[in-house]
């Protein structure tokens, strides 16, 4: 499909790391066995069960003992139920703890809110010396797997891009957006899955003759400020896309640097500060909620109308 | 097997311990009532069962300890001086602006393993690093010291539901069982009783003591460190008396957090030089 040949999947690259770093360890939350590790290095393949609280002290105290430790989690429960544990156990105790995990944004679908995560970004950000990924797809998603093994401290990774974005091999650097369209007449900064929504929106806003640059920005915390206020001042309009509510995640970040900088204009693509409800599979709860194409194109288009700043 | 010379010693050592918590609390309002109740058992901890280095906080080698129940700090701290991890005129420093002692543990102070404060934290913590040393199949132990009201936490309970998973004879929770807690006895809030049923009934060898004893002190920290324990953790419920060595705090809801006057401390300070 694309000249970046398959993409490692997570416990394929647990696997990778973990034959050589006989310090690694999986912490998981009932999810059954992670791939071939947990098979090959069980005793380092921990499943805590039903406890997040305890599982996320536990991943702690293995990384109070020099393990460097990923744990594998479902991302509404990890980081609402266990915040606490996330925020003094591993930023304010320095551990290197990585979070990788599942069911972040509306992913879960009719299961309902308890398993949505729109949440989890704006909590994890919050956190002094926390590190936010979110990449866009499976290729980006083993980058941002090795780059934070290789990164001290703790990292959250929300998974769950499973399409692919990424055409041609690409620099990938942590807090390093990564610019995959041009244009002139606006910026739209995305993340995670909207990444490729954001493409789409690209191309359906150049047969207007509107041309909308693109950026994956995979990092939420720390934030590409340089990159934002660049494209601020050459396009003046930037719209943030991201499964995720409107609030604290990266609209909010995008936002903060917008106004400290005194240049562009704003609008957010994301869930407007509700709980998304409606029973309803997860494309047709996106496309409610207006995290598509089209979503991101209204944005921009209402930008347009209200002239260049 | 503990010798009476053994026990006079700690206990000589536990009052240095006290008068360095009433001499801190006669200067600041302070958490004291808890920390002079496990005094006892930091005092065994740190100058008989714990294998540390204070030259060398992190060597590999040590056991761990974490004071989940991290506000009662001033027996932590004391015992660390005075084992020689920092020195003790920095005790004087307590709380200082710029200093290394906060009102609770932080990574500032040497020998600390894990900042503490927020309650039902240390044990889940010390379950990690109990599973850590025993895939290193190194020997090192684990000794986490916590509350009575701080079993009210939810998380203390999901760790100790999972720790025998793991079959860790390494990993001893002390409870300081002084019957109170911030605002009043802990009967009057959510009572917690019967505590050592409840380690037993989550697969944890349990005993309980007189906490403020130090032969007995003594007695179950070695029986929990060394001896034939089958692959299971062990849960010492330590009966105490919050506020142990000044009278008028003792058994009182005010020992938890207080200044004492300058009479008070006298008079603990007092008792504390006739202690055998």
């Amino acid at each position: 499909m694309n000249g970046l040949g398959a993409a490692k999947s997570f416990p394929d690259v647990l696997l990778e790391l973990g034959e050589t770093n006989p310090d690694l360890f999986v912490v998981s939350q009932d999810v059954g066995p992670v791939g071939a590790f947990s098979q090959k290095f069980p005793e380092r393949a921990l499943d805590m069960g039903i406890t997040e609280q305890n599982l996320v002290g536990v991943a702690a105290g293995l990384a109070a003992r020099g393990k460097l430790v990923f744990v594998y989690a479902m991302a509404p429960f990890v980081t609402m139920r266990a915040f606490e544990q996330v925020r003094t156990d591993l930023a304010y105790n320095e551990k290197n703890v990585k979070i990788v995990s599942i069911f972040g944004g509306l992913v879960a679908g009719p299961w309902g809110s308890t398993h949505h995560a729109i949440e989890d970004l704006a909590l994890m950000r919050v956190i002094p010396g926390m590190t936010v990924l979110v990449p866009a797809d499976p290729h980006e998603t083993e980058r941002c797997l090795r780059a934070a093994a290789e990164l001290v401290g703790p990292v959250y990774i929300r998974m769950g891009a499973f399409l692919p974005v990424h055409e041609e091999d690409y620099a990938f650097q942590i807090g390093r957006a990564i610019p995959l369209r041009e244009g002139s007449d606006a910026t739209i900064v995305a993340t995670g899955t909207m990444v490729r929504q954001a493409i789409e929106a690209h191309n359906r806003l150049k047969e207007r003759g509107v041309q909308a640059g693109v950026l994956d920005m995979h990092t939420i915390k720390p934030l590409d400020a340089a990159a934002i206020r660049e494209a601020a001042q050459r396009t003046g309009r930037i719209v943030t896309a991201e499964e995720h509510g409107v609030i604290g995640g990266l609209g909010s970040a995008v936002a903060e640097v917008l106004a400290e900088a005194g240049v562009g204009r704003l609008a957010r693509v994301g869930v407007q500060d509700t709980f998304c409800t409606e029973i309803a599979s997860y494309p047709e709860l996106c496309e409610m909620h207006g995290l598509t194409a089209e979503g991101i194109e209204r944005a921009v288009l209402s930008l347009l109308e209200g002239g260049k700043s | 097997m503990v010798s009476d010379s053994l026990i006079r010693r700690l206990e000589r050592q536990a009052a240095v311990i006290r008068r360095h918590a009433i001499e801190i609390a006669t200067e600041h309002v302070c958490h004291v009532g808890g920390a002079l109740s496990i005094a006892d058992v930091m005092t065994a901890l740190y100058f008989h069962v714990l294998k540390v280095d204070p030259a060398n906080p992190a060597w590999k080698g040590r056991d761990y300890f974490i004071l989940s129940k991290g506000h009662t700090v001033l027996a932590f701290y004391a015992a660390l001086a005075e084992r020689g991890f920092f020195p003790v005129e920095t005790l004087q420093a307590y709380e200082a602006k710029g200093g290394i002692l906060a009102g609770h543990p932080t990574l500032k102070a040497p020998g600390v393993e894990v900042a503490t404060g927020s309650l039902g934290h240390g044990l889940p913590i010390g379950l990690g690093i109990a599973i850590a040393c025993r895939v290193e199949g190194a020997p090192n132990r684990v000794f986490v010291v916590m509350g009575d009201g701080e079993m009210q936490e939810g998380s203390v309970w999901e760790a100790a539901l999972a720790a025998p998973r793991f079959g860790l004879d390494n990993l001893v929770a002390i409870i300081d069982h002084n019957r109170f807690q911030a605002s009043n006895a802990v009967d009057n809030i959510i009572p917690v009783e019967p505590l050592a049923d409840k380690w037993r009934s989550f697969r944890w060898d349990a005993v309980e003591i007189d906490g403020n004893d130090m032969a007995q002190v003594v007695a179950a920290l070695e029986s929990a460190s060394g001896g034939p324990k089958a692959g299971r953790p062990m849960a010492i419920v330590a009966h105490t008396v919050k506020g142990k060595g000044v009278p008028c705090l003792e058994n009182t809801p005010r020992a938890h957090y207080t200044r004492l006057t300058p009479e008070e401390a006298a008079e603990g300070l007092r008792g504390l030089e006739v202690a055998p």
